[in-house]
């Protein structure tokens, strides 16, 4: 079945030759870190989870999020999710090698990984964290890789499949309430201390996942011959909508309490955020472009007419997709450092090898998930490349892994 | 220090799992081999600091320097790379929650000497994934192994204090005189004042408690009713930094 993914069409080669470029690149910056140390990034003391940590937090969301196709198509037969479904699961795999890279890139001494298993410690939620990424990954690869070869023999999965696809729903669930509890259980940091932090995690997943998956589909739609159809995309673009208004409720219910209640300690991190402190403002321009995002997502996608056309739904999901990017990612980590607990405020920004590294790692998640979409597409006999016109750019292709 | 508080926290803590309170970390930590008690009785090790004393030493880093050449801890020449036991800082920064506008500007203009208060109930060691960073049931200091550490700085970010630091670099060429009896560190592992166990094993003062020529600093044990640090924590009126997180610091600060 992989060997489907040892041939292909130029256009097909000259992507996967320039996902290895990059990764080439960020391996070198990363040879560079490991010898140096991470002070070749821009952590700190004070600030010492920055951009790789953000990408962990944001990447478990998509991974999460393949559980709004699978729930659905198994559990409420929907048929229409059945051609995606597989799609779902990649996206999923690829999302949690990522968060294992990222996780991986930020230790301080990445050889004693294994410590992790050797000494299990199940009062810390890192441990929890790896237990329950680890063992999705394992679950998604399993059901895919099941189903599929099943797919290319034409018969039907086998019957003991089913069960473990159930269970895969409630653990997508886990992977990311958990990745809530490393930050949510912590009283030195008052930002992440509110229990609606695994809600909203969940939220957003639902729906950046499911935006970027749309753009898959569309994408796929327009340079293979795979057709998702209009129904299971409309279906997406429903559940995005609904899990971004949930999204935007809970990050205000956020702002009512932290400014009602006016204890400093609360307000402080949300000023930082919005309007600087000291005179350092950062990531002021960052969120206010998620902001601006957030709602112009919201409008394109609350208003049936405009969600129903494609191209205005392009734009919502980029919007959706970029604006939970800012917002999870950088937004919720870095905040949650400023002010530090010495209520000091200091800045942090990602350096140049810290940003390669960061690239490289998605290239190798777009890696995946080409390598394996080719596989699962050709076994359904759609991936016939003739649809790309010569000379279209490779950006095009981009959002595969962006 | 209530052996029964304890012992509740304990069991409370196995009910749940292990996961909701650090106490549990304890139970599992008491059955590693990390843990030695010399003479079979539980100590419970404090600081006493006096800053009324410490501040009419204006400019004083004694203790720092002496803390920090002992331990090797190295010197960098950026904030951001920073590795510290123990330092000054301002009073707003050590007890920014206990501030208001009218306090007295004799204590508040002062520095307060900060360092690691080897909590009762420790953050950083309930969030380690690995057991680098254990408490000591013997004697109640939080220690470090740091040939365990895997550097992933969940501790760092679990402490309230900004008690710990990571070695963003190789910290060896940073260190101006090498001790040799005491390990230097790699670079990838976190580091923190580890109440000079080595020295209290044999039966000498903390290096920075030793160097302090004024008596601003106390050490010894809450478990003996009759220790300086009873004695001092029972006559005059001390604080702790963020005492309403639980973590029950062992650093006292008499005002
Ligand atoms: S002060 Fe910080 S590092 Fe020291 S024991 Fe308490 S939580 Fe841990
Ligand atoms: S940095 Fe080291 S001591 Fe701190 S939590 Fe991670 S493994 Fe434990």
């Amino acid at each position: 079945m992989i060997e489907n993914a040892l041939t292909g069409s130029k256009r097909y080669w000259t992507w996967v030759g320039f996902l290895l470029v990059v990764i080439f690149i960020g391996f070198l910056f990363y040879l560079r870190q490991f010898h140096e140390g991470l002070g070749i990034t821009g952590l700190s003391r004070d600030i010492t989870w920055g951009f790789y940590i953000a990408q962990l937090t944001f990447l478990v969301g998509v991974a999460a999020s393949a559980v709004m196709v699978v729930l659905p198509y198994y559990l409420h037969n929907y048929k229409a999710f059945g051609k995606i479904t597989i799609l779902g699961e990649f996206l999923a795999i690829g999302s949690v090698v990522m968060c294992v890279l990222f996780v991986v890139v930020d230790l301080g001494q990445p050889f004693r990984a294994f410590n992790l298993f050797l000494y299990p410690t199940p009062n810390s939620m890192l441990f929890w964290d790896t237990i329950v990424l680890s063992g999705y990954l394992i679950l998604n690869a399993l059901i895919s890789v099941v189903t599929l070869s099943a797919e290319r023999k034409g018969i039907a999965p086998p019957n003991w499949i089913r069960p473990v696809i159930i269970f895969s729903i409630p653990w997508a669930v886990s992977i990311h309430t958990v990745t809530a509890f490393l930050y949510a259980g912590l009283g030195a940091r008052p930002f992440w201390m509110t229990a609606v932090l695994a809600p909203r995690f969940l939220a957003s997943a639902f729906a950046a996942g499911p935006a970027l998956l749309i753009l898959l589909c569309l994408l796929l739609r327009k340079i293979t011959k795979f057709n998702a159809g209009d129904e299971p995309i409309r279906k997406l673009s429903v559940i995005v909508t609904y899990a971004m208004i949930v999204n935007v409720f809970l990050v205000l219910m956020e702002f009512f309490t932290a400014f009602y209640s006016s204890i400093p300690e609360h307000t402080a991190h949300f000023k930082y955020m919005y309007f600087g402190l000291d005179g350092k403002a950062n990531l002021v321009p960052w969120m206010w472009t998620s902001v601006v995002l957030s709602i112009a997502a919201l409008a394109l996608l609350i208003v049936p007419k405009w969600r129903r056309n494609f191209k205005l739904l392009t734009v919502a999901c980029f919007a959706v997709f970029i604006g939970l990017w800012i917002d999870k990612g950088l937004g919720l980590i870095v905040t949650g450092f400023v002010p530090t607990v010495l209520g000091e405020v200091v800045e942090y920004a990602p350096t140049f090898p810290e940003i390669m590294i960061t690239i490289a790692i998605y290239a190798v998640g777009a890696l995946i998930v080409t390598v394996f979409y080719k596989v699962a597409l050709t076994v359904r006999g759609e991936i016939i490349y003739d649809r790309i016109k010569p000379g279209a750019k490779p950006q095009s292709v981009e959002t595969i892994g962006s | 220090m209530g052996i029964d508080r304890r012992g509740f926290l304990k069991v409370s803590g196995l009910t749940v799992l292990g996961i909701a309170s650090g106490k549990a970390s304890e139970t599992f930590a008491s059955s590693d081999s990390h843990g030695h008690t010399s003479d079979g009785t539980t100590k419970r090790y404090a600081m006493v600091i006096d800053l009324q004393l410490c501040k009419e030493q204006e400019g004083c880093t004694d203790c720092v320097n002496a803390c920090h050449h002992v331990h090797n801890v190295p010197e960098f020449d950026n904030r951001k790379d920073e590795v510290k036991w123990i330092w000054k800082d301002s009073f707003h920064h050590a007890f920014h929650e206990q501030e208001h506008h009218y306090l007295d500007k004799d204590i508040v203009n002062h520095p307060v000497l900060l360092l690691c208060n080897h909590c009762d109930n420790p953050p950083c060691v309930q969030v380690c994934p690995t057991k680098a960073t254990f408490k000591r049931e013997s004697d109640g200091i939080v220690m470090m192994d740091w040939h365990r550490c895997i550097g992933c700085r969940y501790c760092v970010v679990a402490c309230p204090y900004g008690s710990r630091s990571f070695n963003w670099r190789d910290p060896r060429p940073h260190i101006e005189e090498v001790v040799d009896d005491f390990p230097t560190r790699t670079r990838g592992v976190v580091e923190k004042c580890t109440f000079c166990e080595e020295r209290i094993f044999e039966g000498r003062p903390p290096a920075c408690v030793e160097a302090c020529k004024h008596g601003a600093m106390a050490f010894g044990d809450l478990e003996d009713p009759e220790s300086r640090v009873r004695e001092l924590l029972r006559d005059r009126f001390s604080i702790r930094r963020k005492p309403a997180l639980g973590t029950e610091p062992e650093v006292y600060y008499l005002v």
